[in-house]
């Protein structure tokens, strides 16, 4: 990131790097963005930092479990399935 | 693999919406771990996330007729996950909420007037199980310590990979807002993985 006006782009590159990652710019904008790249190292730098931050956290769930179901609780889980489908039956879905 | 594991939701949602009991244990079991995964990130404590997954599969059973698209079936249950996790507030976690600035995320040139950076070197990661297991560890942590706005929209977008519009849909808020925090939170998490890096990288270095 540098100084001067093209600091000031950095910073406006900056503030839509993850809309351009998820390609959720229009395409003047996304323009904008990659020619701004092409003369930035620093910013590209930044922009894979940020890239693979994003694939890190992609299905990045604990490993913790919960306890195995207790038989009642399924119980009373299938009982409101049950009825819910008699719901929807009686309105003819 | 995310995208086999939306299809596998999907196909047993449809499955129990054609009244096929079958699919019933597994898709319990799916989404009991799913929820409860995410309700101890987003609320912090053991107890907490049990009671969110089994009464969010209450809920789910309760108003099973009224999912009528089986493929909206994940952000729907997250939905009703979201409510109830908003039920279990407590104080540490759920605090008052914090802005987070762009302007605290903004990389410095090292001072050498060259136009490097001072971050790590995110290109020399190398692809190891110990490494890819910390940076877990470290990915957690830094998604707890989010305030709660900025955690809810980055734990459904990145973690359970729901759509910008899944994700406004879950959190009653427009996609514009959902961005903005995403943005945020994805460059804390950043912030986080870089200290860490730079960290590890300066042990190696020194041997």
């Amino acid at each position: 990131m540098e100084t001067g006006k093209h600091k000031h782009d950095c910073k406006e590159v900056f503030a839509l790097l993850s809309e351009y990652l998820d390609a959720e710019l229009d395409a003047e904008r996304c323009d904008e963005i990659r020619k701004h790249l092409d003369d930035c190292p620093p910013c590209i730098e930044f922009l894979e930092s940020l890239k693979r931050t994003v694939s890190l956290c992609h299905g990045c769930q604990t490993a913790e479990q919960p306890p195995p179901l207790n038989p009642e609780v399924r119980e009373k889980l299938m009982a409101a399935y049950r009825k819910s489908m008699q719901n929807r039956a009686r309105q003819g879905l | 693999m995310v995208a086999t594991d939306k299809r596998q939701e999907i196909q047993l949602a449809r499955d129990l919406i054609e009244g096929k009991p079958e699919a019933f244990d597994r898709f319990v079991e799916v989404f009991r771990s799913k929820v409860f995964q995410y309700a101890l990130m987003m609320c912090g404590h053991r107890e907490d996330a049990e009671e969110v997954a089994q009464d969010t599969l209450f809920k789910v059973f309760e108003n099973f007729d009224q999912l009528r698209d089986p493929e909206r079936v994940r952000p729907w249950v997250f939905r009703i996950a979201r409510n109830a996790c908003y039920m279990k507030r407590r104080k540490s976690v759920f605090a008052p909420t914090q802005e987070l600035s762009l302007e605290d995320f903004l990389p410095h040139s090292e001072g050498d007037g060259s136009r490097k950076l001072e971050i790590a070197d995110w290109s020399a990661l190398p692809d190891d199980q110990v490494l890819r297991a910390e940076l877990r560890d470290v990915i957690h942590q830094a998604i707890q310590e989010l305030p709660e706005m900025y955690r809810a929209a980055i734990m459904l977008r990145d973690v359970e990979e729901l759509t910008t519009e899944e994700t406004a849909q879950v959190l009653d808020v427009s996609q514009e807002v959902v961005k903005t925090r995403l943005h945020r939170a994805r460059l804390a998490v950043r912030a986080k993985l870089d200290e860490y890096l730079r960290r590890r990288q300066s042990g190696v270095a020194k041997g």
